[in-house]
Order: C-alpha cells, then structure tokens, then sequence
C-alpha cells in the first residue's frame, strides 16, 4: 500500500509511453490529456459523464475521460483522437464520419468517434440502426446529427469487416 | 474538488485497514463518486482504491450451480457474460437498460450498489438535505418530486436508490458478500440497503471500512431464467434514470404460475421487492386480472411523497406489462432498447 506523497502515474498514450508525475492527485484522464499531454482532441463537454465528448479508449474499452481519475488507471493503454489516423490515412471510422456528413459544428465529434470505436469492437449492435442508437447513446450532439452519425457508423462498421476479410483471404 | 489522500489498496485486509478512519471512501470506477465530489456534495479525505485488488474482477459458476461475481466486475462485462445472462436474463436486461455504453464499461458491481440518490436536492449543496447534513431538514418536500418515492419513505428523506441492477437482483434473491476486520460476512439484497426512518444518512448495512467483495445468485434463481423481464419507464429513450421500473419473473407450469418474483425501481429509497404481489401470483391462472391484481396488492401502502401521485398509477401500469412480458418469455437475443416500453415488442397487453 501506498500513501503517495509523490504520485507518478504510468501510460502509454497513443502507443508513447509517459510516466507523469502529479502534484495532486485529484486529477482526470480528461484534464491530464488536455493540460499535461496537449492532446486536446478529447472535449470537456458537461464534465460530469453526462454527454460523451470526452469518451477515450482505456485498455480498448470506450469510457468517459472526465469520470476517471489519472492516478488509478496506473498502468493503462489510451487511445485518443489524437492516436486513430496513419499519418494523413483517416481512420475508417474518421472518413465515415466525413462522408455521411456525422457532424456539424464538430464539438461533440471526437468523443462520437471514440465511441463508435469501441461500439464497433464490442461487436454488439450488428447491422441494426436501432442497436447501434442505443449502444450510441452516450453521446449527445446539440447539433443533431444523429442520422449521419448511425450511418457512419453502420458504414465504417460494415467497411473494417469487409477489410478484414480481404487481409484473411 | 477537495484535496484528498490517494491510497492504492493491494489486499483486501490493506483496504479495510485504510477506509476504516473517518472520512475516508472506496474508489472504484468513480463514475459516481468523482461526480458528487466535484459538486461538493460528498467531501472524502483519502480515497481507498480498489480496482487494482487482485481476484475481485471475477465472474464464477459455484459448484451448486449459483454464481459469485466480484465487487470489481464492470457492468457491461456482466451484462454480456453469456452464461450468467443465460441464467438471469433480468438482470442481464437492467443492467443494459441503465447509464450509457462508456459508463457501463466502468462501472463495477459494488459502485452500482453503493451508487448514492439522484435527489436534486442531495446534489445541490445549497439545499437543505438530511442525507448530507442530518438535521438540516428536506428540501424535496414541496419541491420537484418527479423522481421521489412512492413506498417507505419518511418524512426525513423521500429520495429514491436509482440502481436499476438491484432491482432485478432483489427479485432473484442475490445476497451481498462484505468484508471486515472480523473476516465475511453475507446479507442479503433485500436487506442490505436501509429505508430512511428518521436516519437517512445510514444507507446501507456497512460498517465503516466494510468492503463489498461479491454478489452472489442463488441456483434456484436460474429456474426463473424463461420468463424474466425488467421494464423502465424514463423522460427518454436511453441514457436517463427510472421515473418507475419493474423486474418480473415467474416460473410457470402449463399456464399457471408456480412462483412469482416481483420488485420496483424508482420508488423507494432501495429496490422494492413487492412480496404481497408474489402471494398473489403464487399458484394463480395466469390472466390480465391476476396482474391487475398483483399490483393493486404492491401498491396498497403506496402513498405520494409530494407532487407525484402519478407515479402509483405509472407502477401499476407497468407492472402489469411487465408480468404480461414476463409471462410471454424470455426473448432469445437480448431486444435492441433492454427494458424500453417503446420497443416494438409483442406484447400481450398495452396496460
Ligand atoms: C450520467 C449518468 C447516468 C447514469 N444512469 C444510470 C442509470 O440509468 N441506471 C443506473 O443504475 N445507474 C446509472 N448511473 C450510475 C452508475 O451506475 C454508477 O455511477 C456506477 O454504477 C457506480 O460504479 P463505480 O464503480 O463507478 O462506483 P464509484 O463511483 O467508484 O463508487 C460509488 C460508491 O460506491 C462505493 N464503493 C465502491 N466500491 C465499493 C466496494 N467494493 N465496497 C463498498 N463500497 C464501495 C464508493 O465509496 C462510492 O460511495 C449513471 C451515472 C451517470 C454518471
Ligand atoms: S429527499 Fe432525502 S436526499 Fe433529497 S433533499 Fe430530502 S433528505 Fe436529502
Ligand atoms: S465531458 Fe465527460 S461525459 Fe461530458
Ligand atoms: S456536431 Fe455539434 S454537437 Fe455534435
């Protein structure tokens, strides 16, 4: 047991490694991303797990940044925004998005892509639009773009299968 | 935020030791106690980490054909364990129904039990609230009510416990496996979470420092797996707590209900197992009457606490759907909206 009166948390962000030392450990993963690790990508919407803007991958499960404390994911792998694209080649997911039109004012958009991310690996919803609302629930767009995000989703979704099946074959 | 002290458990006996001092709280996923703390709702001074706890993130088949899950398995983990949904699709069922996919994805199974009241009032410090300053009196009473009690409340706390899992739990006899400095102990669900009388502060059974370790079903709750529902009514479609909720499960033999189970979300200040309906139920025909009746008879000592009568009539409504959907069986894929009414389901009866 540990009563830290140093406190360092490890992660790998992105695939990087980063040991980072805490003055207080009353920090986020939201607020450590942003203000220690510049990756501003991930939004701060409500920051009370109400909206979904702040949705990251921790170990390759979608969570909300902004409801986790930095200091206990000791040890974690975090995908962010930041780390989806190869260089200048979108994530699947990303183009998706571009193409059907998944956004307007784009506030709410990175936290959307990071949740269909992870919907698409928990491999749940299927094709149904209805399964993939729901399983998308989590993340509200003032904007209202509801139908091009479900359409980008199910696109992306069906896209990275047919991917997959063609490095298999 | 308040400052706090920041403690990482590495055994069980390690963390009972450290949350046992005044002030101290378990962290868990913190989906619902970094919340409260940024309101200034709840102020801890050292928080006991649990998740890195070895062995607690384990969801097991006991011998005798029950389950024990840990304290540290994350609600969408349990959701979609096929075997345990198989066995207790009800609660497979709420649990799908509650919070959003990211949050369940945190979540644990103690931090569910544990999660505190939704009451409007408990979360604005500005407010008077008997469960965070006992004695400063209850400003939910003649205030906005829409998700206060309809049972068991007293003029201290009319809040509500807003778990959705605990109230298919409840039905199916789960029992709570806690540890402390006098090694284990098991209670059961029902017993577990406190009404408020005139001591709304004591929410639960624990003492300080008791830490929840496992959930554990009983293997007789399986036989109910063929016809268990949980049903939510909610201000939207997903993502929003139960004004009203209602977990059924029956165990039927050729059209008659050998042993019926019965509880209530939403409506009390913890998941609201309605025992006189199951007598109700017990040994009956089933029919629309016999689910009429068996809500009447949950909702006898229903009283409003404030401007939500309406909640009496939302309950016995549902329930009555919830039995007919119960009754109709378990769906074989778990539905596209768990627990929606809105679902375009079969549904024998529109109540
Ligand atoms: C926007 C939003 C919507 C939500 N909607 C729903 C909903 O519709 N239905 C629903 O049921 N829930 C809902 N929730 C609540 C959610 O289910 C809880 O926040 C979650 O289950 C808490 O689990 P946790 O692991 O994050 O607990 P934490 O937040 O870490 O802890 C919660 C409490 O449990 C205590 N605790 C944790 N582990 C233990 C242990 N092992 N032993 C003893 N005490 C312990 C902590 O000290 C704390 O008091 C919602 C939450 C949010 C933020
Ligand atoms: S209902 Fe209970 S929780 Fe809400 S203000 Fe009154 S005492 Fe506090
Ligand atoms: S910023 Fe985290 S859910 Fe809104
Ligand atoms: S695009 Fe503006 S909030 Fe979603």
């Amino acid at each position: 047991m540990g009563q830290h009166d140093s406190l360092t948390v490890s992660l790998r962000v992105n695939g990087e490694p980063h040991d980072i030392a805490l003055d207080d450990p009353r920090v986020t993963l939201l607020d450590l991303l942003r203000e220690r690790l510049g990756l501003t990508g991930s939004k701060k919407g409500c920051d009370r797990g109400q909206c979904g803007a702040c949705t990251v991958l921790v170990d390759g499960r979608r969570v909300n940044s902004c409801l986790s404390l930095a200091i206990s994911l000791d040890g974690s792998e975090i995908t962010t925004i930041e780390g989806l694209a190869q260089g200048d080649t979108l994530h699947p997911v990303q183009a998706a998005f571009i193409a059907h039109d998944g956004f307007q004012c784009g506030f709410c958009t990175p936290g959307q892509i990071m949740s269909a991310v992870g919907l698409i690996r928990e491999g749940h919803a299927g094709d149904d639009p209805e399964r993939v609302r729901e399983a998308m629930s989590g993340n509200l767009c003032r904007c209202g773009a509801y139908i091009g995000i479900t359409e980008a989703v199910l696109d992306a979704q069906a896209r990275m299968a047919s991917d997959r099946q063609g490095e298999a074959a | 935020m308040n400052r706090f002290d920041y403690v990482r458990a590495q055994t069980v006996a390690e963390a009972v030791s450290a949350a046992s001092e005044p002030g101290a709280a378990y962290l868990a996923a913190g989906t619902n106690l970094l919340d409260l703390m940024k309101g200034g709702v709840t102020r801890p001074n050292r928080l006991v980490d649990v998740t890195h706890l070895p062995d607690l993130d384990r969801i097991e088949r006991l011998p005798d054909g029950g389950f024990r899950v840990g304290a540290l398995v994350r609600n969408s983990d349990l959701a979609y364990d096929p075997t345990f949904a198989k066995a207790y699709p009800s609660v497979a069922e709420a649990l799908l129904s509650g919070a959003s996919a990211q949050l369940r994805n945190a979540a644990t199974v103690a931090g569910n039990l544990m999660q505190r009241t939704r009451c409007p009032y408990f979360y604005d410090p500005a407010s008077a609230c008997n469960k965070r300053e006992p004695g400063a009196g209850c400003e939910a009473r003649g205030g906005e009510t829409r998700l206060h009690a309809i049972l068991g409340w007293s003029e201290h706390c009319i809040a509500t416990h807003p778990s959705d899992f605990c109230v298919s739990l409840v039905a199916l006899d789960a029992e709570v496996e806690i540890a402390g400095h006098e090694g284990t102990r098991k209670v059961s669900l029902d017993a577990f979470h406190r009404l408020p009388g005139d001591a709304p502060q004591h929410e639960s059974v624990l003492t300080p420092g008791e830490l929840i370790v496992a959930l554990h079903l009983p293997a007789a709750s399986a036989a109910f797996a063929d016809h268990s529902r949980y049903m939510k009514i909610r201000d939207r479609t997903s993502y929003a707590f139960a004004v009203v909720s209602a977990a059924a499960s029956l165990r039927l033999d050729h059209g008659r209900i050998v042993e019926g189970r019965l509880a209530l979300g939403g409506v009390a200040l913890k998941p609201w197992r309605a025992r006189e309906a199951e007598v109700v139920l017990a040994g009956a025909e089933i029919s629309e009457t016999l689910f009429r009746q068996a809500a009447d008879a949950a909702l006898v000592a229903a009283k409003p606490s404030g401007d939500n009568a309406f909640k009496i009539e939302l309950a016995r409504r549902l329930i009555v759907r919830t039995l007919a959907r119960a009754a109709a069986g378990t769906p074989a894929r778990m539905p596209a909206l768990p627990a929606s009414a809105f679902a375009s389901e079969k549904d024998t009866l529109h109540a």
